[in-house]
């Protein structure tokens, strides 16, 4: 009965080990290629400059907070592509609600903050719970089901706005978004303690365990007694709850509510995610690689502006290292000779 | 036997989907470290009773009784809370989680980091897979691989580890040896020799009747939805047992 414990040689554990780290690693060479660029070009260093790493870091706060729930949706093998205008409606009722609480109800300046961020955030069970809802009961496939709560949403968001931003005029709330302690910008702190909270989730809880499970066999997971449909509601729902908080944060950095807040930031919430090492097909992926991901795209993006290019090579770049990323994940999939599509 | 109690009583369950009458009274009994085996052409109602017993979905009619107690599963969560472990022909495992996590796949132990943060006991899922998968002759080095990384056999061995290691009754097996080769084959006969050691009942539904002969005590055969009779493997032929699949 003495069989090989795993198939294939030892060397494929650490090509696997290699493409789990594929967006580590893709963040060293793109600061290598930007610090070289930067130093050849103009003298001056990319890395070593706070003002640049602070702005980087707050570039990837928003669609980190979305990336953050989008993991959880592709790892059970769904998507959420309403996020993006969630996120919106919750940066308008978030201005509004601040705006009306400090001026009818005449609440202080942080009181009327804390309603409008905890009104911003509570608008989101809406969408949320419907997208779940939506999959996991009435069997809409996840892609249709939020591509519906897209128009939803977005609609929702310009007619609560009317069609305009919404300024606010709330000393705290811009401070939440544009204040640094000791130099590190609250935004970048939040988003932090988001994403420690999420990866405990995702890595220490059985409702992680279980969201892994799903995204690998819904059926396995049923049968182990898993209650699938309660747990699709959870995840669309966390989903739902971070583009909340991405709004209710936005109306703080811009001290305006706006419907379009997250329109560009949910394909990087889906790239960042893919990029850092989750596989569209579920089951895979974690919180470490799409906070990677995140900065990736941030790097690129601010990079490219730094050492002067035109902005709209960023797109291609950014679309190329999701090509990559891909392409890499399938042939760790070969090694591994696990499943492929199923 | 017969002076055990057996572990399961199925007694004339029928069960009809809109028209069709996919069982009309059908009876079984399991007795302890006992083997059944289900034979019957596609359609018989195999599947229909098996998911009848592990709480799939409820039989209309007739009465359940496991270990002397009636039930009526509305779960197969509330099954297996019961005893009753059912493994699939697919194996209904998770392939990207580690032998430890499928085993507890759905009951996951937890402990308090710090005193007070509840985690997975990752731990304890190890050491779990390793005592159960030796208890099978599976000596496994890489615990915290995914099962996608071992063989069909290692995988059904996972499997049958998860109702070994949570102590069930009555482990039911849905043509376990389906996608296996050969060598893999026997390795899963042997599991099940061992589970009768154990003294679980095992139900084995098997389309490959060389499996039901080495494997079974006895052989139940369905004929669309009803009972065609039962026989002793060492009393019987495949030739009888395919003519009362097929009703000759």
């Amino acid at each position: 009965m003495a069989e090989p414990a795993t198939k294939g040689p030892a060397y494929t554990t650490i090509l696997v080990r290699i493409a789990e780290l594929r967006a580590w690693l893709f963040l060293i060479v793109l600061i290598v290629f930007f610090e070289t660029w930067a130093r050849l070009a103009y003298d001056v260093s990319f890395v070593l400059n706070t003002y640049n790493l602070q702005s980087i870091s707050v570039f990837a706060t928003a669609p980190l907070l979305l990336a953050l729930g989008q993991t959880f949706v592709i790892i059970s093998a769904g998507i959420d592509l309403s996020l993006g205008f969630v996120m919106g409606l919750a940066s308008v009722i978030a201005a509004h609600t601040a705006n009306y609480v400090q001026a009818v109800l005449g609440l202080p300046p942080f009181l009327s903050m804390m309603c409008g961020i905890l009104a911003g955030i509570a608008i989101t069970f809406f969408p949320g719970l419907v997208n779940g809802w939506l999959i996991a009961y009435l069997r809409v496939p996840p892609f249709i089901g939020t591509l519906g709560m897209y128009g939803v949403a977005r609609g929702s968001a310009y007619l609560f706005a009317g069609g305009m931003t919404i300024s606010i005029n709330n000393d705290w709330y811009s401070a939440i978004g544009n204040d640094r302690f000791f130099g590190v910008p609250l935004l970048v702190i939040l988003t932090a303690i988001a994403c420690i909270i999420m990866h405990y989730y995702l890595s220490q809880t059985r409702f992680g365990q279980h969201t892994y499970a799903m995204g690998a066999s819904q059926a396995a997971a049923r049968r182990a007694g898993i209650n699938v449909k309660n747990l699709t509601m959870k995840i669309y729902l966390l989903s739902a709850l971070m583009a909340g908080v991405a709004g209710a944060l936005y109306t703080g950095r811009f001290t305006a509510g706006a419907p379009q807040a997250g329109e560009p930031l949910l394909l990087d919430s889906i790239a960042a995610v893919v990029i850092g090492g989750a596989s569209l097909f579920g089951g895979s992926g974690n919180i470490w690689g799409t906070i990677a991901g995140s900065l990736v795209i941030a790097v690129i993006q601010y990079g490219l502006v730094f050492i002067n290019v035109e902005p709209f090579w960023q797109f291609i770049a950014v679309g190329a290292v999701i090509i990559i990323s891909v392409l890499v994940d399938q042939t760790q999939r070969r090694f591994l000779g696990g499943r492929q599509v199923e | 036997m017969s002076e055990l109690a057996p572990i399961l009583v199925v007694r004339n369950v029928s069960k009809h989907f809109g028209g069709v009458q996919a069982l009309n009274k059908v009876s079984l009994d399991v007795f302890p470290g006992e083997v059944v085996a289900l034979a019957g052409d596609n359609g018989a109602g195999k599947s229909t009773l098996i998911k009848a017993i592990s709480g799939v979905f409820q039989a209309d009619e007739g009465d359940i009784v496991l270990d002397g107690r009636q039930v009526a599963f509305v779960s197969p969560q509330e099954a297996r809370d019961s005893g009753i472990e059912t493994i699939y022909q697919d194996l209904a495992l998770a392939d990207n989680l580690s032998i430890g996590a499928n085993i507890f796949l759905g009951r996951e132990p937890i402990r308090r980091l710090f005193g007070f943060l509840p985690v997975l006991d990752r731990a304890k899922m190890a050491e779990a897979a390793r005592t159960t998968m030796e208890m099978l002759d599976f000596h496994v080095t890489r615990l915290d691989a995914p099962v996608a990384a071992f063989s069909g056999g290692q995988r059904q061995a996972v499997a049958i580890g998860r109702a070994i290691f949570w102590n069930a009754r009555l482990v039911i097996m849905d043509e376990p040896t389906a996608a296996l080769g050969v060598p893999e084959q026997l390795k899963v006969i042997a599991l099940i020799h061992s589970l009768k050691a154990a003294g679980k009942g095992v139900i084995f539904i098997s389309h490959n009747l060389r499996d039901i002969f080495e494997v079974a005590d006895r052989v139940v055969v369905f004929r669309r939805g009803e009972n065609a009779g039962e026989r002793k493997p060492n009393e019987t032929t495949s030739d009888e047992i395919v003519r009362m699949m097929v009703g000759k």
